[in-house]
């Protein structure tokens, strides 16, 4: 990770920081390996509360900047979004392209100047192991925002076909996308195709866009009494009667965001998009929930001999283990295992890791999941398969072998957490900043997208009747709306979780009857599709 | 005169009382308003505010803050002191408390600047995609208490000014319109609508919400907004209907059965019908051209725009030109 270096932001105006921004969008070339989840290690400072008149002297000490003899302060921002990961850049980019939205200043703070990275893209270069699998309802959001097209152009894998089955031997589900009448049920995009696809859109867009790449130190939020010091902000203001402490009085009710390079920020809303680890949560005291797994998921690119078309996962007693692919003839694994075997499955040598990933995959455990008299005698069901003919006669597949490990191996631990708040005062969450889950099924980020869709149109609908940014019942509505889709969804993947972390008998014998029904049963099958393509709130019958 | 107002959504509140009985606004709803009782009641354009303003410490000063006038505004700009800005704040600071006693009321503005914003655009013929559909336009919020209407009015371009006879009200509103670059631009005064029409000072837009229902005589007040608009300017009026519900609700459930207000509160028989104001607007050359009711959900705390005016109801009208 290169960081631009001897580069100081803090005196310039907004003017010039965005000029020297979109400089360093042309010039800087890296990689981006999670930019999601920054890491901030500068001092934290915490000033909440603190007495506006005091802020006010400061300011004029220290945020100030003479300029042939006039003072200039930075332009406030409508909204600073902390963390330029993808769930980051896709509020900015969907800020800027709703009409109702796009004339917002918005600056986006990541220490990652990496950010400003384009067309990087090398069609031979192996697939990166961060990647995500993106639901029909994201790729709508993508292209409502204009990046689509983008990932479009840039390498990414398209599946009609799920096969999920069980190391028993007692059951398998196949998921096809001609059960819910559509091409596909899923697409497999690298992390950083999202996340540079989102920048280019961003880049196209007219909109006042500013990428400031340097780390939030600290944030003081206006008193939670604004009125008293108002009151003396105006009394000043008429005593004084100038234009500047006009100004200083409109900064009374913003956000003060401290910069790592020493600039100082101010602003209406502040959008903590700063990952699981989240800086701007811990700042703004919003407390969370939330368990670790005492289980790590190893995650790499393997190489087949032919390419791969499905999404294939495979419980197994210690855990799923996922195929993915992700285009040519890669695809990518997320293996979920105890933190020790983790730790050796990193270690061991590739030829070890290809062969541990076959066995994983097919050869180990149980037999295969076989059509049995049983299943037969369901299919005649008149009422099993209801309308539309459906997949369920499709017979158990074999997953393709793995031939190579093409990318390093990343383990990280798994765990689940989930802010009691996703709107408080003037600070919002979004994406993991609100809610971390496992990467089971892949639906993370999905639930991230959906975080930055809905905060960007309850701003849109709050801005169409003329109401105040940082007002918090605005922004509750964005929290309401959110919980509802994001808890359901976390609980039955933690459930999934724990389901699959029992190697019992009887439990063994009713996932197996689980995956029968949902193989058997249509309309079961067919919400399960549309609850995992992110296109229905809850798996109900329908 | 000695009766008390409540405004049109706390009204409404009343009508799932049971499902809010901890409602906050409550607790102050039965506190006399001292500087109410003086204003002769056909001069009180202001809305709704200072029935429901918190407990203050009532001074000598207010008092008098009935017969309101220019002169009084001045006299208050020059003697300002830290303890009567301190009183304001701690009024103010309620009012706009979006999660305090007045939640009921942020969470309808909405609804009611959306019927606003899409009956202007298509009058005015402007662009309803726009952040700023109303620049250009020329507006009086007519009894603008807090300035809870006026803002969003101002963030959506329009060149506001905020009347209401309460002093209080308009002193609040400016100190919290000054802190926002988008709103500063407001004007407010303390006066009335019947002033304002002495001075021939004319407006595009004219809106005037939870109002009328406190005035001693509608018709003349309805008289003053139409002479504020332009001629083809519009008129919007909100208010609450004289209905079996409403009735039922601000009346049996808020005086008798919850004892959340004194006896005899309300005047029941002051509310308008839609079908009246429609007559009284028709009266005064405004002609309404689009009616909606405001629905509240207490499950999920919203308000929509309905068909259903039988409790709170909103009226858009254009002034013919004669």
């Amino acid at each position: 990770m290169l960081r631009i270096a001897g580069r100081r932001l803090s005196v310039l105006s907004w003017r010039q920081t965005r000029a020297t921004s979109l400089l360093l969008l042309r010039n800087s070339i890296h990689d981006v390996v999670d930019s999601k989840e920054q890491d901030h290690h500068g001092p934290l400072k915490v000033n909440l509360g603190e007495d506006p008149l005091s802020l006010l002297k400061s300011d004029e000490e220290h945020g100030h900047e003479e300029k042939g003899g006039v003072t200039k302060m930075s332009k406030p921002y409508d909204v600073t979004i902390i963390g330029g990961g993808m769930v980051g850049l896709a509020l900015a980019c969907a800020l800027s392209s709703k009409p109702l939205t796009k004339h917002l200043n918005v600056a986006i703070v990541d220490p990652n100047s990496a950010l400003g990275m384009r067309n990087y893209y090398n069609k031979n270069e192996i697939p990166g192991s961060r990647v995500s699998t993106v639901t029909p309802a994201t790729i709508s959001f993508f292209k409502d925002i204009g990046a689509w097209e983008h990932v479009q152009q840039q390498r990414h894998a398209f599946f009609d076909q799920m096969q999920v089955w069980d190391y028993t031997g007692l059951g398998y589900t196949r998921y096809s996308a001609k059960d819910v009448g559509k091409e596909y049920l899923g697409c497999v995009v690298e992390n950083k195709v999202l996340c540079n696809s989102l920048l280019q859109s961003l880049q196209e867009s007219d909109s006042k866009k500013t990428i400031i790449p340097t780390k939030l130190t600290s944030m003081t939020f206006p008193p939670k009494s604004p009125f008293a010091s108002n009151a003396r902000t105006m009394d000043k203001s008429r005593l004084t009667d100038s234009d500047e402490s006009e100004e200083l009085i409109h900064l009374k009710r913003l956000a003060k965001l401290e910069l790592s390079d020493g600039q100082k920020i101010y602003s209406k809303l502040v959008v903590g998009a700063d990952g699981a680890k989240s800086r701007v949560r811990e700042m703004a005291g919003i407390k969370t929930t939330g368990w670790n797994y005492a289980q790590s998921g190893v995650i790499c690119t393997v190489e087949h001999s032919m390419e791969n078309h499905c999404a294939w996962q495979r419980f197994l007693p210690s855990g799923p283990i996922a195929l993915l692919p992700i285009g040519d003839r890669f695809s990518n694994i997320v293996w979920t295992m105890s933190s020790d075997e983790s730790n050796r499955h990193k270690m061991m040598s590739e030829d070890d890791f290809v062969k541990a990933v076959n066995y994983a995959l097919d050869h180990g455990y149980g037999p295969h999941p076989q059509s049995s008299s049983l299943d037969r005698f369901i299919e005649n069901l008149p009422w099993v398969n209801g309308p539309g003919t459906l997949s369920t006669r499709e017979s158990f597949q074999v997953p393709p072998r793995v031939i190579n490990v093409v990318s390093e191996r990343m383990a990280f631990p798994l765990s689940l957490m989930h802010a009691h708040d996703y709107a408080s005062g003037q600070v919002v969450l979004v994406g993991d900043a609100a809610h971390a889950v496992h990467p089971l099924a892949g639906q993370g980020v999905n639930l991230g997208f959906g975080d930055a869709s809905t905060l960007a149109k309850v701003i849109a609908e709050g801005l169409s009747v003329g109401a105040d940014l940082s007002d918090l019942a605005l922004l509750k509505k964005y929290e309401n709306e959110r919980k509802a889709a994001n808890i359901p969804m976390m609980a039955m993947l933690d459930g999934f979780q724990k389901a699959y972390s029992v190697d019992f008998g009887p439990i063994n014998l009713l996932r197996a009857a689980a995956f029968r029904g949902a193989q058997y049963i249509a309309p079961l099958k067919k919400s399960i599709i549309s609850y995992a393509m992110g296109e229905q709130k809850l798996p109900l019958f329908s | 005169m000695t009766w008390r107002v409540l405004r049109g959504p706390e009204r409404a509140v009343l009508s799932f009382a049971s499902m809010r009985l901890l409602n906050p606004a409550s607790s102050f709803l039965r506190r006399p308003v001292a500087s109410l009782l003086r204003l002769p009641v056909q001069k009180r354009s202001f809305a709704d505010s200072a029935p429901l303003t918190p407990p203050v410490p009532e001074t000598g000063a207010e008092a008098g803050s009935g017969d309101s006038s220019n002169s009084k505004q001045a006299s208050f700009r020059s003697s300002l002191n830290e303890a009567e800005l301190a009183k304001f704040s701690a009024i103010a600071e309620t009012w706009w408390d979006s999660q305090g006693p007045f939640k009921p009321l942020h969470l309808m503005n909405p609804t009611r600047v959306s019927f606003i914003r899409s009956t202007l655009c298509r009058h005015f013929k402007k662009d309803p995609s726009s952040a700023r559909p109303f620049e250009g336009l020329r507006i009086v919020d007519v009894g603008c208490g807090g300035g809870i209407v006026s803002e969003p009015l101002a963030r959506l371009g329009a060149t506001v000014t905020g009347i209401d006879a309460v002093e209080k009200n308009t002193n609040i509103a400016r100190i919290h319109a000054a802190s926002d670059p988008l709103t500063s631009s407001i004007e407010y005064r303390c006066t009335t609508a019947e002033e304002l029409v002495k001075e021939n000072t004319k407006f595009d837009a004219v809106i005037s919400l939870e109002v009328i229902e406190h005035v001693a005589d509608p018709l003349e007040f309805c008289k003053s907004l139409a002479a504020l608009t332009v001629p083809n300017g519009a008129t919007i009026v909100s208010t609450i209907n004289r209905s079996m519900r409403s009735y039922a609700t601000a009346i049996i459930a808020a005086e008798y059965l919850l004892n959340w207000l004194p006896k005899g509160t309300h005047e029941w028989s002051r509310f308008l019908t839609p079908e009246e104001l429609v007559l009284i607007l028709e009266r005064t050359s405004v002609s309404v051209q689009e009616m909606a009711g405001f629905v509240y959900n207490p499950l999920t705390g919203d308000w929509t725009l309905s068909d259903d005016t039988s409790v709170n109801f909103i009226a858009f009208g254009t002034k013919r030109n004669e």
